[in-house]
């Protein structure tokens, strides 16, 4: 069990890798969002794994739970990460509605903008 | 009134002058003046202990664990000090009144100035040097504001920016310092430095902490060879040049130099940095000072030059020093700032401060005359005025400094610039209002109002005062000495007065007299000497370094930052691999603790489905639609594997969480193109395949490696688990930790998620307000629209599904705290149910329906969470201290009010508001003015009469 949670971190930070270097910024974001799954079930699976013992309080029996703690933290960081994939997704919709061109990449900076930033 | 009062005010009042703006200027300066005058008398009503000797103190802990106190003490010196900041500030405030035209944003400079006072007044009554620090710093800031406030003005700019590198690198090195001195004394608070002399003195690290402090003190006050950004700063507005440059920020650094004089002065390295440094800014400023021709420049180096008298008296670490240099800068401060005001009343009426435009304005403007030339005259050390007093002082003093072993360099110098000091104080009144009446000047000259004559001549008073009755000044200016020397010294008896008899002071003020009388003579060939010699450019040099720096920098960062995303990404992976590596392979690796769970048909058939679909993702993700269905499934398969996993709330959460992505990359979708283009080389793609495939091993390796070992140290979890029921009153203890345990953490993160929101909102609403807005008007969609929107059947399903849907996220809500939910769960399952009346009925129809905005249902949770976190504060518990009990209404059971419910609501709240405001503002992006404003939810009704016209836009 524990060796496919680690190869599915794995696949999904390749994957999600590879997508990040690509050049337009759906696929990024795409690729943002696998690397969003990895990192959450890495942290979750930092309190190990535990099959059948939900971190629910039994006032009767004395049992082991699952951690909580990184649950807790997972949780926040779910909603959060939405709301960042969301500020992405309307940045690259701007940029792309903006200037006709979805792609991430700018020319590079030369030094005459430089210079006029600096008069 | 309380030191934390005094110091309050401004930064409180602060807020006025910008409110009071559209109320007139003269409301705007007459609540600037109140909030100043109820400092100021404030300040008075502590005077009494103050000239009794005592220290008024005050303080709070702020953060112990670093020694920062929010200390505050009121000494002789810190009331001298805050006496000159508040009561000169009142004259500024009356004078910039009338000085700001009508273009000029008074509430903005009023504001900035208030800012100003604050962080001035929080520097010299601070008794925490780190506290110190933070006003330190904000002076500097808000002094960046001031100077630079004619934004219009190139130069303006420039100096601003100058005046902040400068004075901004001297806190830096002065943070450094401080540091070093708090270690050394084993606490930042001053009163306590100040009793440690000798351990200070005696450390190894006394010279270090020294230099950085010096450093700090001399870029602040303009000594050399940090005087360059003074004259530059000049391009401020003239009252801000009169308060910031002649009484108050200038002086900050003296003020330090003072404060910290019984524990840092009296050694050999304090004496000889010290004075040195003061003695060349002296007669550098005062050199300098003579050939310049706008009377604001003039006056800027006249400062330097002064401020380089007070330094060198501070540095020769005697109490009689020390005593002069107090009584100087009371009156450094009065002359000066009634000289830069009289400056600013020229430049106002003539339209020019260029000395050679000038001349002959004593018939034009006689009250400017007579206030100009009696400063002028102190300032050159004329008898019966206070300058007078204190330039004998000096030096008397100088004539007993010896330096570098050779007696005669102090009182030579010390009369080289007292007689150019002399010498432009006369070039000024002669040149600016004596002279024949000319013609040309840019605009008639004539007396301003009282408005603007009334302040400086109020400062005259106490010039001819003290300078005619010097014993009226003289038991303020030994009590203020007694709080500078401390234990160190003694206060010295000297008495004060005009006749010392035949003292080799009185000669060398003559020679300086008399001197400078005859330079003033011999002007016109000393300035073509002075202009044929070559000098350096401090600006040039300045402007020089700093581009330098910048060329290193961008040497360093564009071969990394090139603007290139996929180049960074790619470099950020590639380290973060590398340092893992590198880690991995110095460390040691325990053996496995825990036993490998066997792992059914189940968890290998999701395995399978998730690797399918993110490996499919990577081949199909040129076909964006599909590839939105593929992260869709890889979303479900972790939220499947977190049931599996024993965390039904991350499931639910990840499951609804899925459900909004999906809806948001869809509305991405409606505007971005289908497809993405075939572009990169297969090199690249192979490259990049390289790295990904190293990053995966990565984690993989770090996963399977931590989940075979249990944590080196014992899991803080064990708390949790053993308190939540207890402590917290909830079973579920996800939810304990959100509500209550780690609340503070849950607030900050619902206000970020609500920012995100309001940031998406901000943007839509700037693309719409701009050129995108036609494009979007004018886009033909790329495929087909169907032909029915809103079918008939979806809108009553979903009309039907609304109140279970709700209920449901009720029932979730509830139960959260006992079982699997909780407002983050409740929230999206709400958000989506009202998503669904968007996609089924249209966006005109459920707008229309919509009772509260968004914007105000984030902002009423992320209240709710902040009131009831503020709630516990009145049974004096710290904040967010969660309480619950157990009610029981027969004939319902047994249940339990917690305050952590309350909590949670406000995390609900604030995540409906957030996700419907995020998807809202997305799909405004898709509303053209015609066909999608449709009021109905429905385009085909039968029971309504406007079918056709319905159809007819749906056409159009």
């Amino acid at each position: 069990m524990e060796l496919l949670v680690a190869s599915a971190i794995g696949v999904l930070t390749a994957t999600g890798l590879y997508l990040v270097f690509r050049m337009r910024s759906f696929p990024v974001i795409l690729g943002i969002s696998l690397l969003t799954y990895a990192v959450n079930v890495f942290l979750f699976a930092s309190g190990r794994l535990a099959v059948g013992a939900p971190p629910i309080l039994d006032k009767t029996a004395d049992l082991t739970y699952a951690d909580p703690l990184p649950q807790a933290l997972v949780l926040t960081a779910i909603v959060i990460s939405f709301g960042m994939t969301a500020v992405v997704v309307m940045i690259a919709l701007g940029a792309y509605l903006g200037g006709d061109d979805d792609t991430v990449n700018d020319a590079v900076q030369d030094d005459t903008t430089a210079k006029e930033d600096a008069a | 009134m309380s030191l934390f009062l005094i110091v309050a005010l401004p930064f409180l009042g602060a807020l006025l002058p910008g409110l009071m703006n559209s109320a007139g200027r003269q409301a705007c300066a007459g609540i600037t003046f109140t909030v100043t005058l109820s400092a100021f008398i404030g300040l008075l009503t502590n005077a009494p202990a103050v000239f009794a000797g005592n220290v008024v103190t005050v303080g709070v802990d702020w953060m112990p664990l670093l020694g920062l106190n929010f200390n505050l003490m009121l000494d002789g010196l810190g009331f001298f000090f805050a006496m000159l900041i508040l009561g000169i500030g009142l004259l500024i405030i009356t004078y910039a009144r009338f000085y700001l035209s009508r273009e000029d944003n008074m509430g903005e400079f009023f504001t900035y100035l208030l800012l100003f006072q604050g962080a001035m007044v929080g520097i010299v009554l601070s008794d925490n040097i780190l506290l110190l620090l933070i006003f330190w710093e904000l002076t500097s800031l808000s002094s960046f504001l001031l100077i630079g406030y004619w934004k219009h003005l190139p130069e303006g700019r420039q100096g601003a920016r100058m005046a902040l590198t400068v004075t901004g690198m001297g806190g830096l090195s002065m943070i450094g310092g401080m540091l070093i001195l708090g270690q050394i004394a084993g606490s930042y608070d001053l009163s306590v430095i100040l009793e440690n002399r000798e351990l200070i003195q005696e450390s190894p690290l006394y010279l270090p902490a020294l230099i950085l402090i010096l450093l700090g003190c001399f870029t602040k006050s303009a000594q050399f060879p940090f005087h360059f950004w003074l004259p530059h700063a000049m391009a401020a507005p003239t009252p801000v040049s009169a308060y910031l440059h002649s009484a108050t920020m200038v002086k900050a650094g003296i003020f330090l130099m003072a404060r910290m004089w019984p524990v840092l002065s009296g050694t050999t390295e304090w004496f000889v940095i010290v004075t040195t440094a003061g003695l060349i800014t002296m007669v550098l400023g005062a050199v300098i000072a003579l050939f310049k021709h706008d009377l604001k420049a003039l006056l800027a180096f006249s400062t330097v030059s002064h401020l380089g008298l007070i330094t060198m008296l501070l540095g020769t670490g005697t109490a009689f020093g020390a005593m002069a240099a107090m009584f100087h800068i009371l009156n450094h401060a009065t002359f000066k700032a009634a000289l830069f005001m009289s400056a600013g009343i020229v430049d106002h009426e003539a339209h020019t401060r260029d000395i050679r435009r000038l001349g002959g304005l004593r018939h034009l403007m006689p009250i400017t005359f007579v206030i100009a030339t009696l400063g002028a005259l102190s300032m050159a050390g004329i008898p019966l005025l206070n300058g007078f007093l204190s330039k004998e002082m000096m030096l008397e003093e100088a004539n007993r400094t010896v330096l570098f072993n050779t007696p005669w360099l102090v009182p030579v110098m010390a009369t080289v610039g007292s007689l150019f000091s002399a010498a432009y104080c006369f070039r000024l009144i002669s040149h600016t209002f004596l002279g024949p009446v000319r013609k040309d000047y840019p605009s008639a000259p004539h007396d301003p109002g009282a408005g603007l004559w009334m302040p400086p001549a109020i400062l005259i008073v106490p010039v001819i005062a003290i300078g005619v009755a010097p014993f009226l000044a003289e038991p303020f200016v030994k009590m203020v000495t007694a709080s500078v020397l401390g234990e160190a010294a003694e206060v010295p008896t000297a008495y004060f007065k005009i006749w010392h008899g035949l003292v080799p002071a009185l000669f060398m003020s003559i020679i300086a007299t008399v001197g400078g009388l005859i330079l003033l003579g011999l002007f016109k060939p000393l300035l073509r000497g002075w202009d044929a010699a070559p000098r350096p450019e401090a600006k040039v040099i300045f402007e020089g370094l700093v581009e330098g720096i910048v060329a290193v920098a961008k040497r360093l960062v564009l071969p990394l930052h090139d603007g290139s995303f996929s180049r960074y990404s790619a470099f950020a992976a590639v380290t973060i691999i590398g340092v893992g590596y590198y880690a991995w392979m110095t460390g040691t690796v325990g053996t496995a603790t825990r036993e490998l769970q066997p792992a059914g048909p189940v968890p290998v058939a999701g395995w399978l489905m998730l690797v399918a679909a993110a490996l499919g993702l990577v081949f199909l993700h040129r076909n964006r639609l599909l590839s939105l269905v593929l992260i869709g499934i890889a979303g479900l398969m972790v939220s499947v594997g977190f049931v599996f996993f024993s965390a039904p709330d991350l499931a639910m959460t990840q499951f609804t969480v899925e459900a909004v992505t999906i809806i948001l990359l869809l509305l991405a979708l409606n505007f971005l193109p289908n497809r993405t283009p075939v572009e990169s080389t297969v090199l690249r793609r192979s490259r990049d395949t390289v790295i990904a495939v190293a990053g995966g091993l990565a984690t993989f390796a770090l996963s399977y490696h931590y989940l075979l070992r249990d944590s080196v140290a014992p899991a803080i979890s064990a708390f949790h688990v053993e308190n939540s029921y207890k402590g917290g009153g909830g079973t579920n203890m996800v939810n304990v930790i959100l509500v209550d345990f780690r609340g503070f953490d849950t607030y900050g993160e619902i206000i970020v998620l609500g920012i995100a929101a309001l940031v998406i909102y901000a943007l839509t609403e700037a693309l719409l307000g701009g050129p995108v807005r036609a494009r979007l008007l004018n886009r033909l969609p790329d495929q087909p629209r169907a032909g029915d929107m809103h079918p008939m059947m979806m809108v009553v399903m979903t009309r039907v599904m609304m109140p279970i849907i709700m209920m449901v996220g009720f029932y979730i809500f509830l139960r959260g705290h006992n079982e699997p939910g909780g407002g983050f769960i409740s929230g999206l399952v709400v958000s989506i149910g009202v998503v669904i009346q968007y996609m089924a009925s249209g966006f005109g129809w459920t707008t229309a329906r919509l009772r509260y905005p968004y914007h105000g249902i984030i902002g009423a949770g992320v209240l709710i969470a902040g009131l009831t976190g503020i709630g516990s504060w009145f049974v004096a518990k710290p904040f967010l201290t969660s309480d619950f009990t157990y009610v029981r209404i027969p004939p319902f059971n047994e249940f339990e009010l917690a305050t952590a419910a309350l909590f949670d609501l406000g995390v609900f709240l604030a995540v409906v508001g957030a996700v419907m405001l995020a998807l809202e503002s997305l799909s405004r992006l898709a509303r053209r003015q015609e066909a999608m404003e449709s009021e109905y939810p429905m385009d085909i009704d039968p029971s309504r009469e406007d079918n056709d016209v319905a159809l007819q836009k749906e056409e159009a």
